[in-house]
């Protein structure tokens, strides 16, 4: 399928992937920082009261985020004003199930489809609950974007791997979001095998906070992931943040397309 | 037609993939699943064999105490004036609860699986002090995550599981109640998969906990249904016991499932009010969500974000209940009913007063229900409530709503 996610990692260089919540902030003007600093690909959470895989920083936007009143009509309004500024740029929601499946899968299919989203990333749909929201993305041209980790096995990657589009996320540790870092050479094993499975692009996420990581991390994979440590300047600097955003972006994608 | 008219049996559920009807399911991160999947394997190989139940049954009888007695209660029978009223004791047990039917079986997998780390959720505190109970006394290393205003509210459950040796974590995000205590748990499972082991404290979760926490709960039904026909001669006529995730009522009601004369009856916790807000009624005042690795009933905004639950009994207080329940529910086979705080407080009252028997809050709002349906039933009919725990623990609760100064 061609898309604007199969465009971006077409490309030779690495791609950055960004992510911020909905919702915690000038939403519109921190996605736009992202984009003027360089990122390929945007993540744009979705706020749940229960986020129980993320760690303190994206636990305490969700927190501010649904404290400032944030609904899923904004999350889908942020999305459709971000398409209309950013007709290119690959556009994936990130969150839980139950804000996904709450008015049923078809409808958050449709929605997200109307919006202009590339792909969504659900936590806690494994495959073995794909039917949950997976046909309905499907059927309408977005990505369910799976992800993998270091627990997913030789056995089980072929099951994780069917049905995903889009891009592989590799989770690259296995805890929650935020600053435990990975091994580089565990990340370079796993993108390895990874590669040998699968010809989808791999990102690489959870833990990556700094343009030297990234760019080692970018060496080996198709696309680096970091969050948290955005998510963090959202939380520090409120409606100041976006030129603080910009700035890290600006470093991260620098450190990314250059690696290799 | 109903499902109760086409199903041979209710006793079948989850199927292979731990779905009971649209619920249930395993919704966890992908991090979990090969550790879920790992958990039921071990469960079936432990299902199995002869001598893990030997030695489940074994720790029943002589460290629980069990069977738990079943007892006829003439006095609240008289008072009510109508069924008779048998009480399953299950708050006779050590720890006071049926919570510690769980924490045997599933400790005993634990050390099974080779796990050397026990990490649990509380919300009052009951599944905490049976966790910490069952791993002092096998020797492991216990974390219980609790949330930090329950913390404060329960303060000598906090002081057991401390003298009992387990590291109690308060929990600081969300409303810091039960929900947010089980996030945490599955934050800390999640980054220690290769050694930790969650013992998760209801019927609830990603399979295979709901089915897994149904069979080691459902000594109590097995032990009623035989001591039942052996001093009466028959089964009885309603089954009655109070739901929050719903654990001591499936361990009552599942090998009754079958039995279709036997009508049994869900007592969730109605708070102030099910036309509120301030309730923990997921089944009768909540729909159909995801949570906590399950499809299930929740209470839930129109976006799918949870809401606080509410509830005087801080083991109800919570916004979700086990897939297993939804189906019944919906299956037509289980009725359900609510009972508000003050109701509750009453039937706590009533059950001291009549049979000498200081009641946990929670099955208070079983024997409110007792007191509304008994009166309406005939003198020959027969009621089996299960108390599934005793009340030293909320006498400071009970105090305070009926303006006592301890």
């Amino acid at each position: 399928m061609i898309n604007r996610l199969s465009t971006t990692f077409a490309q030779p260089r690495p791609a950055l992937v960004c992510f911020i919540t909905a919702g915690d902030g000038n939403t519109a003007a921190n996605l736009d920082a992202l984009v003027e600093g360089g990122a390929d690909v945007i993540e744009l959470g979705m706020p749940f009261t229960d986020p129980m895989a993320d760690g303190p920083a994206i636990q305490s936007a969700n927190l501010r985020s649904l404290g400032a009143g944030t609904t899923t009509a904004d999350v889908l309004r942020y999305a459709t004003d971000f398409r209309a500024r950013h007709p290119d740029v690959p556009l994936v929601l990130m969150g839980y199930a139950n804000p996904m499946v709450r008015r049923g899968p078809e409808w958050f299919a449709d929605a997200a489809a109307q919006a202009g989203v590339d792909g969504v990333i659900c936590v806690d749909i494994p495959p073995e609950e794909d039917d949950a929201l997976g046909p309905a993305l499907r059927e309408r041209g977005i990505a369910p974007i799976r992800l993998a980790t270091p627990t997913t096995d030789a056995a089980r990657l072929p099951q994780v791997l069917a049905g995903s589009e889009g891009f592989l996320y590799y989770v690259s540790v296995a805890g929650i979001t935020g600053k435990q870092q990975a091994v580089q050479a565990s990340i370079e094993e796993a993108v390895a095998r990874l590669k040998q499975s699968t010809d989808l692009p791999i990102a690489v996420g959870f833990g990556v906070r700094t343009p030297e990581q990234a760019a080692a991390i970018a060496k080996v994979a198709d696309g680096v992931v970091v969050g948290s440590a955005l998510v963090e300047i959202c939380g520090e600097y409120g409606a100041d943040a976006p030129a603080k955003l910009r700035e890290l972006t600006s470093a991260l994608a620098e450190a990314v397309h250059s690696a290799r | 037609m109903t499902l109760a008219t086409v199903l041979n049996s209710f006793r079948t559920q989850p199927d292979d993939r731990g779905h009971f009807g649209q619920f249930g399911g395993r919704y966890v991160a992908e991090t979990l699943m090969p550790l879920v999947l790992d958990l039921e394997r071990e469960y079936r190989a432990a299902q199995a064999d002869p001598a893990f139940a030997a030695e489940f049954d074994d720790l029943l009888e002589h460290y629980v105490g069990r069977p738990s007695p079943l007892y006829f209660a003439p006095r609240l029978t008289e008072e009510l004036g109508g069924a008779q009223v048998w009480l399953k004791r299950d708050e006779l047990n050590h720890t006071g609860a049926h919570k510690i039917n769980n924490c045997i079986g599933q400790i005993l997998l634990a050390m099974r699986m080779g796990k050397t780390r026990i990490i649990a959720e509380t919300g009052a505190g009951q599944h905490g002090v049976a966790t910490a109970t069952v791993c002092a006394r096998f020797g492991l290393p216990c974390v219980i995550y609790m949330g930090a205003t329950d913390v404060a509210r329960q303060a000598p459950n906090v002081f057991r599981m401390k003298l009992l040796g387990a590291e109690v974590i308060p929990v600081t995000s969300g409303g810091a109640t039960l929900k947010d205590a089980m996030n945490e748990g599955l934050r800390d499972w999640v980054a220690n998969v290769h050694d930790t082991f969650y013992i998760i404290g209801t019927a609830a979760g990603p399979h295979p906990y709901p089915e897994m926490v149904r069979n080691f709960q459902s000594v109590i039904g097995k032990e009623a249904r035989a001591q039942m026909l052996s001093r009466t001669g028959r089964l009885p006529d309603l089954l009655v016991a109070c739901i929050g995730g719903g654990s001591n009522a499936l361990g009552l009601f599942h090998p009754f499932l079958d039995d279709a004369d036997v009508k049994m009856l869900g007592v969730e916790a109605a708070g102030h009010g099910l036309d509120g807000d301030e309730h923990a009624a997921s089944l009768l005042g909540g729909s159909p969500g995801v949570l906590h690795g399950n499809r299930t009933y929740l209470l839930q905004d129109e976006d799918g974000q949870i809401t606080e639950g509410h509830s005087i009994s801080a083991g109800l207080d919570y916004p979700g209940i086990g897939p297993e329940h939804a189906w019944l529910k919906e299956s037509g086979r289980v009725d359900y009913t609510a009972v508000t705080d003050d109701e509750a407080l009453e039937g706590f009252q009533l059950l001291c007063r009549t049979e000498g028997i200081i009641p946990a809050l929670e099955p208070a709002h079983a024997i409110a229900a007792v007191a509304k349906v008994a009166p309406t039933m005939p003198k020959d009919s027969i009621i089996l409530m299960n108390l599934c725990g005793r009340g030293d623990k909320d006498i400071f609760t009970v105090a305070e709503r009926l303006g006592v100064e301890l």
